[in-house]
């Protein structure tokens, strides 16, 4: 770890102005402290979120709900009314890392949490995202676990985390800080970035700006899950996941919000299988159809090459499921 | 007074049976166990040291050449920064078990990425990472590196001298069955939780090391090797062993480097491996590419036999992965051939992983075998006890004790085995197909010199001593249950004193040999404290009894106090391996049962139910016994499932070198493990009538996985792990 | 600066890179609590802080200011063990040692975590009263890696400190 300068803003707007250049929020730590341990991350300047008012999960007035950004992931996942309304949001952070780490990861960090790609990780080795520039490992190297979707010749990195592929199929949206004191809100989907050019951007957050919360919206109802394919039984990444709310009206599809986990630089949502479901009665003809279309551009890179069916047959799992078994 | 056995020929006595206390086998706690669990026990790093400095190893970026600089001035001005060493002793590899002898020493000739070329020295651990990560290396880089272990053109040579006999060519041909598999395994890593850990001091005369190892006695002239200095110069402290599994056989880098920089500096010295270090430079298991030709007659009894290997490892390195091991005994078939090609790669240094040779020969052997019976249409359990030679195939020479026909009988019973329809893809349960499979569990036995001393106090109570080391495997437990009912005592009354180079040395743990040849050295000690005691008493060893304290013969019964009349007795029992080596086929047996769910649509596969029958001679704790069988079975469940080194062919560096992305298996991976231990006693196994246990339940464990998971959905995969993405392409639609 | 490790304050100085468990092994002698990887990925670390289990490798000292902080010194000694300990003993819930103070800090956090009612990934049931089974028991301890294998006598374990702990309640 290079030597930082530890600072605990006095509020939001203090926060702010202290994270320019070279400076790092931290909230839990967990991903930020292992990356800085290996010098992938190296802030001159550590900021200290943690005893801001960001805490708390409160309705919001158009029946939705506010997870303020230091919510940790477990203090999210055990809220009763989170659990009740948003199952697949408990789920989604349920099914990631372990109670320990959840009891230390934040709403707003998580959302912030880098990817696990090999090369990422290794600063003696080439990495467009560490190091702009550099190349990519991963292309022609080991990349079993990257991206199938929307990735670039300049990055194959997947965004590795779990709940926020249910807050993209909840259509959650961030609130953000500007270090002016406004705010700016950012759907989910929108919040992560695809790698293009510039794959050191994980998502849109300007220098200085500060996660404040995630709202979600009024409670959709319908079916929830979350299904999490890993090479162990806990505590591993995706290799694919799937977060869908779907709502039957009568026997046939009314709607089913869909997010993929471990296939892109983002969580994956694509409006166009969502509307190829909608108002289509439940087949496994209709399944594949919107398989096809959401594996349209997929392009494996070798290794990764099993993502492709693997996620088309978590999809069937997961549609055949939400919507009452097997048509 | 040393009392010496060198083991030419079976000890038929059997003076454990003989004696009265009833502690040995029993399942007690360890004593160490409060220590454990309160975390009051000290491992390597924990010692309370003043002054000391904190190392951090540098280690190479590049996987063939030389370091041309250095550049210490990169780090020498940043704070806290001591020194940077790259010194001529300093060690590039660990040492191979039992070498007893420096490893390579030229840190600054790379040969292999990832490879310790110099440790860095600072006030803090973070000063000292930090100026590791910063310092300014420059190479000469040799352009012919091989960093594919699976390239073709990599050098190979064949290892040790292949088995031929017959013609297996033609036995295939001519076989009413026949199997000819290629199946691949992937690199492991030990893996213990406590990483490499070494604190030196140096008083200009001595040096102490606390280090995290399994060897002392050999360590111990490996290190003085490494340093030019005299054994006895060298100290080394390792009461308590956070997991080694190989891993710590050897001396290791960090070991080696502390000690260098604790004379150089003159001052306490500290180095812990980096959790990447552990992965990157220690040892690794060989991936193995295993050819198994089964070749079987109308009635399933193998005419032919075929396990043929490629294995590689660093140049220079004596070792390769023996996966024929005990292919070479276990099964018959006249016809044989066994053969290991080593090929020479720029990768990591190959080593001991737990149970080196069977771990993997044995999983490959064992999914082999399933095929077989599959091909016959026979029940796998038939197939095996068809398949019991009556004397070592090449060699001709018995067997010793070998319950391998109880063991399946118990597992089976125990598991609840059908192996009447052995068709696949019959039983669904929701989205998961579910089956069963099972396999043999083989081990060879070792035995190992080794030295411990018993000092029976003038108050009656014991005390054992030997530098042996207890690396999780029940060492303080099983030599105070031993010393105990030789000794007439409570265990609680044995003090064990382990992990010091002061005390005798003993077989070190490794090879699943330490409990049969330390035990056999602290069961000499108290025989001769025995005939001691009863030339006091005036009787023969044979007819005193000691029991809760007492000597008892005939209607005298004395308390050991009386008896010692404030005396001490000690004894060093001296215990050698000597011609029974040759004599027998002995080794370790066992059959695992199993039933994993494999998820219809995403081919993961979940163990739900594993069982294990085993026999290890005398069984000295059944508690630790029983654990011992359990971590293998893990181990196994790794092995089958999860474990695997990715080395990136491109460079040879370690894509995976953590334990985010090397997967040993966490808690959800393992269900109930129901372990059965069959009753043995093998008279050529040690006086002990007992054999190893610390390996023996990963042999074969994966194989057993292997083969319920085609017994499950039809799909035979021959890559380990079985990773989902393996068995996708096969899996049937969902 | 300071935080309080199992009742006793302790001052919090020198060189912010400090992690708290570099802190507790270091700075305040406190060895039982281990470091495996340093980097979150094993749980050997596993302390309580307010209560709450947490990888005390993946946070500063300096972070956990006005804290308090209970380590495996904390929960029991060899002559007073707590119930976890001497059950772990008991069932041999452990080899080498090395990874048991995180796993007993960890059962504990389990065991207040279920008392709250949180469900775990492998819930059928998120909304429901938290039955700790052995499948639940393996699902929330798998954030401590045993590589000896112990993890079946650790369920046995914890299972039978919960029925001992549960039954002295009623």
């Amino acid at each position: 770890m290079r030597p930082f300068q530890y600072m605990r803003p006095d509020g939001l707007g203090h926060a702010g102005q202290l994270l320019g250049d070279g400076a790092r929020p931290i909230a839990g730590g967990t991903n930020l402290l292992d990356l800085m341990k290996l010098e992938v991350e190296v802030p001159d300047r550590l900021v200290d979120l943690n005893r801001l008012p960001l805490g708390g999960i409160e309705p919001t007035d158009n029946g939705g709900m506010r997870i303020g950004a230091l919510v940790t992931n477990s203090a999210c996942a055990a809220d009763p009314r989170i659990r009740r309304n948003y199952p697949v949001l408990a789920r989604a952070i349920l099914a990631g890392a372990t109670f320990q780490l959840r009891n230390m990861a934040t709403t707003g960090g998580n959302l912030c949490q880098r990817t696990r790609c090999y090369y990422f990780y290794n600063i003696d080795q080439p990495c467009n995202k560490r190091e702009p520039g550099t190349g990519c490992g991963a292309i022609g190297g080991h990349n079993r676990i990257h991206a199938i979707l929307g990735a670039s010749d300049s990055c194959i990195a997947t965004y590795p985390g779990d709940m926020a592929v249910a807050l993209s199929a909840l259509d959650a949206t961030v609130e953000i800080e500007r270090p002016d004191g406004t705010s700016r809100q950012v759907p989910v989907r929108e919040f992560h970035r695809l790698p293009g050019d510039t794959p050191q951007l994980d998502n849109v957050l300007e220098p200085g700006e500060v996660i404040t919360a995630v709202i979600l919206p009024p409670p959709a109802g319908g079916r929830q899950l979350y299904r999490k394919v890993r090479d162990r039984a806990s505590y591993a990444f995706a290799l694919v996941s799937v977060a869908a709310v779907v709502r039957m009206d009568g026997d046939t599809i009314g709607s089913a919000a869909l997010a993929f986990g471990a296939l892109a630089h983002k969580p994956w949502h694509d409006p166009r299988v969502e509307q190829l479901l909608a108002g289509q009665a439940p087949s496994d003809a209709l399944f594949h159809q919107a398989a096809d279309l959401l594996l349209q551009d997929a392009e494996g890179q070798g290794e990764n090459d099993f993502k492709i069916p693997l996620t088309r047959r978590t999809l069937l799992a997961v549609l055949r499921e939400a919507t009452g078994g097997a048509a | 007074m040393t009392r010496s056995l060198t083991m030419d020929r079976p000890d038929d006595r059997n003076r454990l049976d003989a004696m009265a206390q009833g502690v040995i086998g029993q399942p007690l706690d360890r004593p160490d166990g409060p220590a454990k669990v309160t975390g009051t026990a000290p491992y390597a790093a924990e010692y309370p040291v003043d002054g000391m400095a904190e190392g951090v190893l540098v280690t190479a970026t590049i996987s063939k050449g030389e370091v041309t600089a250095i550049d210490e001035q990169s780090v020498l001005s940043m704070p806290g920064v001591l020194a940077v060493i790259s010194d001529q002793r300093m060690t590039a590899r660990a040492a191979q078990g039992g070498a007893g002898e420096a490893p390579v020493q030229q840190v600054r000739q790379v040969q292999y990425y990832g490879q310790p070329i110099a440790v860095v020295l600072a006030e803090t651990f973070e000063q000292a990472r930090d100026a590791a990560k910063h310092l300014k290396v420059t190479y000469r880089e040799d352009d012919d590196a091989v960093t594919d272990p699976h390239d073709p053109a990599a050098p190979t040579e064949t290892y040790d001298e292949p088995i031929d006999q017959g013609n297996l060519a033609q036995a295939m041909a001519q076989a009413a069955y026949a199997v000819d598999v290629t199946y691949t395994t992937e690199g492991h890593n030990s893996a213990p939780m406590e990483p490499h850990a070494s604190i030196a001091e140096w008083d200009g005369q001595t040096l102490t090391l606390h280090s995290s190892l399994q060897m002392l006695a050999y360590n111990q002239k490996e290190l003085a090797d490494s340093l030019d200095l005299a054994p006895e110069q060298v100290r080394l402290i390792s009461p308590y062993v956070g997991g080694g599994f190989g891993s710590k056989l050897g001396i290791s880098p960090e070991g080696v480097a502390a000690s260098v920089a604790a004379m150089q500096l003159n001052r306490p010295v500290r180095v812990v491996m980096l959790r990447q270090q552990v992965f990157q430079c220690v040892m690794r298991r060989s991936e193995t590419t295993q050819r198994l030709r089964l070749a079987a007659d109308a009635n399933g009894r193998l005419t032919g036999f075929g396990h043929e290997a490629r294995v590689s490892n660093l140049p220079e390195e004596e070792f390769a992965e023996p996966v024929t091991q005990a292919s070479e005994f276990l099964y018959p078939g006249e016809h044989r051939r066994l053969a290991i090609e080593l090929a020479r790669v720029n990768l990591m240094t190959a080593g001991s992983v737990r149970a080196p040779g069977e771990a993997v020969g044995m999983q490959v052997l064992e999914s082999a075998m399933d095929e077989l019976a599959n091909a016959i249409g026979m029940d796998p359990v038939e197939l095996r006890l068809r398949n019991i030679p009556d004397q070592h195939p090449s060699e001709g020479i018995p067997y010793s004790s070998r319950k391998l026909v109880e063991c399946l009988k118990a597992g089976a019973e125990r598991f609840g085995w059908d192996g009447s329809d052995r068709t696949p893809g019959q039983r669904r349960e929701g989205e998961w197909w579910i089956g069963t499979g099972m396999a043999n569990a083989c081990r060879v036995h070792n035995i190992n010199e080794a030295q411990a001393r018993v000092t029976l106090s003038p108050d009656g109570t014991a005390i054992v001593a030997s530098d042996m080391t207890d690396i999780g495997t029940g060492t303080y437990a099983i030599l105070g249950q031993i010393a105990g009912e030789m000794l007439g005592l409570d265990p609680a009354d044995v003090l064990v004193q382990l992990g010091d180079t002061t005390l005798p040395p003993g077989s070190g743990s490794g090879g699943s040999w330490g409990a049969a040849s330390t035990g056999s050295a602290v069961f000499e000690a108290c025989e001769a404290i025995r005939e001691h005691l009863a030339e006091q008493l005036g009787t023969t060893e044979e007819e005193l009894t000691l029991k809760d304290g007492f000597a008892i013969a005939g209607n005298r019964r004395v308390a050991l106090p009386d008896l010692l009349a404030g005396a001490e007795v000690e004894r060093t029992g001296h215990f050698k391996p000597g011609e029974i080596t040759e004599a027998f086929a002995a080794a370790m047996y066992g059959a695992f049962f199993a039933e994993v769910a494999v998820n219809a649509y995403t081919g993961e596969t979940r163990v739900r139910r594993f069982a294990g029958a085993f026999s290890m001679g005398r069984v000295l704790n059944e508690k630790t016994a029983t654990s011992q069988c359990m971590g293998g079975m893990v181990w196994g469940i790794g092995s089958a499932l999860t474990e695997e080194l990715t080395f990136d062919a491109r460079d040879g560096h370690l894509v995976n070198p953590d334990l985010a992305e090397y997967h040993i298996p966490v808690n959800l991976d393992v269900p109930h493990l129901d372990v059965v231990l069959v009753d043995e006693r093998d008279p050529a196994g040690s006086p002990l009538q007992a054999k190893g246990v610390g390996e023996l339940g990963i042999c074969g464990a994966a194989g057993a996985i292997n083969n319920a998971i085609y017994h499950a959905c039809g799909v035979r995969v021959r890559s380990f792990p079985m990773t989902p993405d393996k068995l996708l392409a096969e899996l049937p639609d969902p | 600066m300071q935080l309080t490790i199992n009742g006793t304050a302790h001052e919090i100085t020198g060189d912010p890179r400090t992690s708290l468990l570099d802190f507790l092994r270091h700075d305040c002698g406190l060895t039982g609590t281990k470091k495996g990887c340093d980097h979150g990925q094993c749980g050997a670390c596993t302390v309580l802080v307010n209560g709450q289990r947490v990888n005390s490798c993946l946070t500063l000292a300096i972070m956990q200011d006005g804290h308090e902080v209970t380590t495996i010194e904390g929960i029991g000694t060899p002559d007073a063990m707590d119930p976890l300990q001497a059950a772990f003993v008991k069932h041999d819930g452990y080899q080498c040692g090395y990874c048991t103070p995180g796993q007993i800090c960890s059962a504990k956090g389990m065991l207040a975590e279920a008392a709250n009612g949180w469900a775990s990934f492998v819930s059928e049931d998120l909304d429901g009263k938290v039955e700790l089974s052995a499948e639940e028991i393996r699902e929330r301890m798998s954030g401590n890696l045993c590589r000896c294998g112990a993890y079946s006598n650790i369920v046995d374990a914890i299972t039978e400190a919960m029925s001992t702990q549960t039954a002295g309640a009623e």
